[in-house]
């Protein structure tokens, strides 16, 4: 078992510091459909020349690099309590180099920690142990101006007309993205978690923002709702920051949960324009890493 | 786009209408949540007596607000140990945060331009028509870009307060924003947010 911290920093460096192709690619078709002049369309500029500059020196995209969300898939062998010191001590260093900026507070006493360390769940991971030989790590950087509009509804919703089905969901969903304007820097990203408790259900909707924009749903009811909710919450006409355009959603990914007779969860988390996210695989001694992090 | 330089005449302002893509020049201040409270505590409410370097500070300050700008920032600063100061990522801060103090900072200081993100709420739209003043929206997240439009890091007032919530005067080039509140009383947000609640009862009915 190898010490993989170095090889994590560099996880860390690349995620807060070079946007996924699929996100600039889908910021850039955005563009297009801005008229020319308007203000929608300078926020996507704006934005497009930022991702570039960030890549070119290699700094954050956005200064605020969010809570760092880890999925481990570690195979048989691997120890995770040292898994876990290489992640921590990575997430330190990176925050030295100022990939990341110091985000732990304590919430009961209000100071901040300086190097990003909290208590377990900051930065949050998650371990899994799969077959095979390969260790895998997709990292989200998941920022708090998205992380203050995502939204839970208990389902059925009278006052959205929405029962348990996947029509309350479009419902619900097209609700949050209207509570939400432009506040989670928009134009964002979707995951919707339909299903499991409150926590499990969360939890599910943070993971489906991993998945790339141009995948498609291998549930076929999924995968329409999916398109249903892309084209209907851009005819809300929030657009980039709220301006006002159509895009404010660049991608919606949905997944089912099981869940207790009793309650219907539907979980959204909105992840701003900056959806920052890596994969890191090792097998054996090679690391590679991937702007790909599909399940 | 609209190139404007700070400070702004009444004139300048009064040109400035919703939805406006301008272009930022000029002499500007940052303040968030701790330079509100100090501002309003020390020198308008006067609840608490100027202590310290507070009365140079604010003596250094109040003929750069006077037509100026206040930024709604927390930056991240390079060169803290040497005070050769560089602004490294600084993109706005969530401006609503503000509203109880924002209003009566504009009015007191004759403030011509708040800028941030997400926009604010009645009383400071009210103050944006009597000041006159506007709200400027800047591109939350693009940071990088932001810090490379700051050219110059003039000085700091209130270090104590800590780097994101210090008075940070900077001058910047070519700084991106858009006007979402003018002093004719109009709010681009107020609008979308009533556009797309039309759009959304549509949506809805179907
Ligand atoms: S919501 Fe995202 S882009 Fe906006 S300030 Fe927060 S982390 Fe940055």
């Amino acid at each position: 078992m190898r010490d993989l911290t170095n090889d994590i920093l560099e996880l860390i460096r690349r995620t807060s510091t070079d946007l996924p192709p699929d996100v600039e690619q889908a910021l850039g078709a955005a563009r297009q459909r801005e008229t020319q002049g308007s203000a929608a369309r300078g926020a996507l500029d704006t934005i497009l020349e930022n991702v570039t500059l960030a890549r070119r020196d290699s700094s954050p995209i956005c200064q605020d690099t969010g809570t760092p969300i880890f999925i481990v898939r570690y195979p048989a062998g691997w120890s995770t309590r040292a898994l876990r010191a290489q992640i921590r001590e990575a997430i330190a260093q990176a925050t030295k180099k100022a990939y990341l900026r110091p985000n732990a507070v304590d919430s009961l006493s209000g100071k901040n920690s300086g190097n990003n360390l909290g208590d377990d769940t900051f930065p949050t991971i998650h371990f899994e142990e799969v077959e095979g030989k390969t260790l895998t790590i997709d990292l989200l950087l998941k920022g708090g101006g998205s992380e203050n509009v995502c939204a839970q509804y208990s389902l059925p919703h009278t006052g959205l007309g929405a029962g348990r089905d996947l029509e309350g969901v479009r419902r619900v969903v097209l609700d949050a993205v209207h509570q939400a304007q432009g506040q989670g820097c928009a134009p964002g990203v979707l995951g919707i978690a339909i299903g499991g408790d409150r926590g499990s259900s969360y939890m599910a909707s943070k993971e489906a923002l991993l998945r790339p924009l141009d995948d498609v749903n291998p549930d076929r009811a999924l995968a329409d709702l999916e398109a249903r909710i892309l084209r209907e919450t851009n005819e809300l006409g929030i657009g980039p920051m709220g301006f006002g355009g159509k895009t404010t959603v660049l991608g919606v990914k949905a997944c089912g949960l099981h869940r207790l007779p009793a309650s219907f969860f539907v979980s959204v988390s909105y992840m701003c324009w900056a959806c920052r996210r890596r994969r890191m695989i090792a097998d054996g001694d090679a690391v590679r890493y991937s702007d790909r992090s599909d399940p | 786009m609209i190139e404007l330089t700070f400070p702004l005449s009444d004139a300048a302002v009064r040109d400035l209408k919703v939805g406006d893509p301008v272009s930022l020049y000029g002499t500007m201040v940052t303040g968030r949540d701790a330079a509100h409270k100090w501002l309003i505590d020390t020198f308008i409410k006067k609840t608490r007596t100027p202590q310290g370097d507070d009365a140079q500070a604010i003596e250094a300050l109040t003929p750069l607000l006077k037509g100026g700008a206040i930024y709604h920032c927390g930056p991240v600063v390079a060169g803290l140990d040497t005070k050769q100061y560089r602004f490294v990522a600084a993109g706005p801060t969530t401006s609503i945060r503000e509203e109880p103090y924002q209003a009566d900072v504009l009015q007191h200081f004759g403030i011509k331009a708040v800028i941030g993100k997400g926009g604010m709420a009645a009383r400071t739209l009210a103050a944006c028509q009597s000041v006159p003043a506007v709200y400027l929206h800047a591109i939350g997240g693009a940071a990088t870009l932001i810090a490379q439009t700051v050219t110059r890091v003039v000085g700091v007032h209130k270090l104590d307060f800590g780097v994101p919530e210090a008075l940070w005067v900077i001058e910047v080039k070519a700084f991106p924003a858009v006007v979402t509140m003018d002093s004719h009383g109009h709010s681009l947000h107020a609008e979308v947010e009533a556009q797309s609640r039309a759009a959304l009862d549509r949506l809805l009915k179907a």
